[in-house]
């Protein structure tokens, strides 16, 4: 069951009440403690994809899934007694334009913990020291633990959300275009940090950098209106597609 | 060699001048009428807070509550003029004096401590009310319910609400809290509207209402200033970004601990802002309390002779835009001009007070909060 931590079967869904599908029956497996990147181009679906793996989704009033089934650790996320709130604590997200809340950066990272009722002050320093400490972020910050999350750099607050959403261990970390708002040097510490945070986690990236995905992905899909076109590792998708759709969009021939 | 960007004198340069200082004189003519208003009364109303003699303080105006003022002339043509109490033992220490062309002018004498601290105390529990009402409200249209019709019908009732005219919220509030609103009571009144026992205690859940009263009064003027502060608070809420909902759900949050962590404290700024708005709304507001909360005279302050919580809240009180209504039926009296003068710019004053406090709060709390 771990090498497919995450198992979609011909998933529909769609933003206005099934009158159109945006996504249109994905079937994927994606396995536990890999990272897996979703490429293709602009709305194609990827991160309306990503929203549906921690129904995400579901505060929009009008989305609807149209059909198929999300199942992650083997339980189909949207059985009756499923609780979104407890799935999201489980399977994380970081977003595009980080978004650290103003608050201290201490408030930030023990935000998922408080709210989870955690009043130890012990316990939620450990907690806050082990997630900067796993997002590579200490060192820079320790000193200034209690000043305001949004005196840091862009970089820096990028790995803030990623240290937000790794405190609560989560067993999914789903990244939605994380360094597109970054310039090369926070990139890199954050792909660095990704490689890193495989060991432990899943991760679900979508990026419109094709060399992120295949430095930093170990399998890739690629999205063309709502369905898969390929889905494979990411060396095959890379070296030797097997669709021309897929071999145009990433040599940058293509959308 | 001529210059290729040479000024034209042409239509379109005197419609430029033209429009501009058009666009100047009416700013003008908007700053004039500030300056008139607030120099005339600080110019003359201001004085009346000082004398001439130690401390320079005229304390008298701000201790005493409004007085009957006496005024007279005596067989020398020597004027007098002092409250009726100083008045009577007056005479009583200078029967030798004739009394010439007595006048009593109501309120005029004394002070405004008892207008000033009533309209302190229905400004300060109207908003508490009415933050409290249209915060939840609020926080119930942007955030729990959806787009439908009927939400639609809603704000539309909210914003024509804000147009009623102030003295249908007195009639309102006369109707509905001077006479029907429940009290529980012993001895219920003959007229209360309807009268049932109170749980399982020997007391009874009377419809009488609270009379003419403080919390009468603040209640009426919440409900005007609900629409205000709700459409001003559901602004910004919603100007709170997307990003932090979406990441405190993404972190496992529930929906209220959502809006109580990440939400409300970014919007609070805003909502500041909207009670500076509704404070200088209600303050001013004198129609609505005329009906329902105030007397022109009263020898007792809000927080004299008063037994517990209740009785403090169901007493009248006096305010100060009834005082100087009160006031302005004598026109042109020397006797009362400080009183009148000193009054508005006390009034001003205070309510610029309130406002500067809410204003001072939001900076403080936005410099906190930025992002
Ligand atoms: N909240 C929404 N309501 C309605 N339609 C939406 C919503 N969000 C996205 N869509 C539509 O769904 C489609 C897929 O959007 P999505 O954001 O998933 O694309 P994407 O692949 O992430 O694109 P990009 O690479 O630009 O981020 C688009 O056509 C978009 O217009
Ligand atoms: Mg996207």
């Amino acid at each position: 069951m771990n090498s497919k931590l995450i198992q979609l079967e011909d998933l529909g869904f769609s933003y206005d009440l099934g009158k159109t599908e945006t996504i249109k029956g994905v079937t994927l497996d994606i396995p536990a403690n890999q990272v897996t990147a979703f490429i293709g181009p602009s709305g194609c679906g990827k991160s309306t994809l990503l929203r549906c793996l921690n129904r995400m989704n579901d505060l929009i009033d009008t989305a609807k899934i149209t059909r198929g089934t999300i199942k992650i650790l083997g339980q189909d996320i949207h059985a009756s007694d499923v609780d979104s709130i407890e799935l999201r604590k489980h399977v994380g997200m970081v977003f595009q334009k980080y978004n650290p809340f103003p608050k201290s950066i201490y408030d930030n990272v023990a935000y998922g913990l408080r709210i989870q009722g955690e009043k130890n002050k012990s316990t939620l320093d450990e907690a806050v020291e082990r997630s900067l400490r796993g997002s590579a972020l200490w060192d820079e910050v320790k000193d200034r633990l209690k000043t305001s999350a949004l005196g840091l750099s862009g970089g820096q607050q990028q790995r803030l959300c990623i240290a937000r959403t790794i405190a609560v261990q989560p067993k999914v970390i789903l990244m939605d275009e994380p360094c597109s708002a970054l310039d090369p040097i926070a990139t890199a510490k954050v792909e660095e940090l990704i490689t890193e945070l495989r060991k432990e986690y899943t991760i679900v990236i979508v990026t419109h950098s094709m060399q992120q995905a295949s430095r930093i992905s170990d399998r890739t899909a690629f999205f063309y209106l709502g369905e898969v076109v390929e889905y494979n590792t990411t060396e095959t998708i890379f070296q030797n597609p097997s669709q021309q759709q897929t071999e145009d969009y990433i040599s940058g021939r293509f959308g | 060699m001529s210059n290729p960007f040479q000024t034209k004198q042409g239509w379109n340069q005197r419609k430029e001048r033209l429009s501009f200082w058009s666009l100047r004189i009416c700013t003008y003519i908007i700053i004039a009428a500030a300056i008139f208003i607030f120099s005339n009364i600080f110019m003359k109303g201001v004085p009346t807070f000082f004398k001439a003699e130690a401390p320079y303080i005229n304390t008298e105006f701000f201790t005493e509550s409004p007085q009957i003022l006496s005024v007279w002339e005596d067989q020398d043509g020597q004027e007098y003029s002092m409250t009726k109490k100083n008045y009577e033992q007056w005479i009583v220490a200078h029967p030798e004096k004739e009394i010439i062309g007595l006048k009593n002018l109501t309120a005029s004498g004394g002070g405004i401590l008892g207008p000033l601290a009533g309209t302190f105390l229905l400004v300060v529990i109207c908003m508490i009310i009415a933050l409290f009402i249209g915060v939840s409200a609020s926080i119930y249209l942007s955030e729990y319910c959806g787009k439908g019709k009927i939400m639609s019908m809603i704000r539309l009732s909210i914003l024509n609400l804000a147009g009623v005219p102030s003295i249908v919220f007195a009639l309102f509030g006369l109707g509905v809290f001077c006479w029907l609103a429940p009290v529980i009571t012993d001895v219920p009144k003959d007229n209360a509207a309807f009268v049932c026992g109170w749980l399982w205690t020997d007391s009874y859940l009377s419809f009488q209402g609270w009379g003419t009263s403080l919390l009468a009064g603040s209640c009426t003027l919440a409900i005007m200033v609900l629409p205000v502060i709700i459409t001003a608070c559901e602004e910004s809420l919603r100007a709170v970004p997307k990003g932090f909902r979406e990441a405190s759900y993404a972190l496992g949050a529930t929906q209220w601990q959502t809006i109580r962590k990440s939400v409300l404290p970014f919007a609070i700024p805003g909502v500041l802002t909207a009670s500076v708005l509704g404070i200088t709304r209600v303050a001013g507001e004198t129609a609505p309390i005329m009906l329902t909360a105030t007397m022109s005279e009263k020898s007792t302050l809000p927080w004299e002779q008063v037994e517990g919580p209740w009785s403090f809240l169901t007493q009248s009180v006096q305010a100060l835009p009834f005082h100087i209504y009160t006031l302005a039926k004598f026109p042109d009296s020397e006797h009362v001009k400080p009183m009148q003068y000193g009054s508005i710019a006390a009034f001003l004053i205070l309510v610029m007070g309130f406002a500067l406090l809410s204003m001072m709060l939001r900076n403080r709390l936005r410099n906190k909060l930025k992002w």
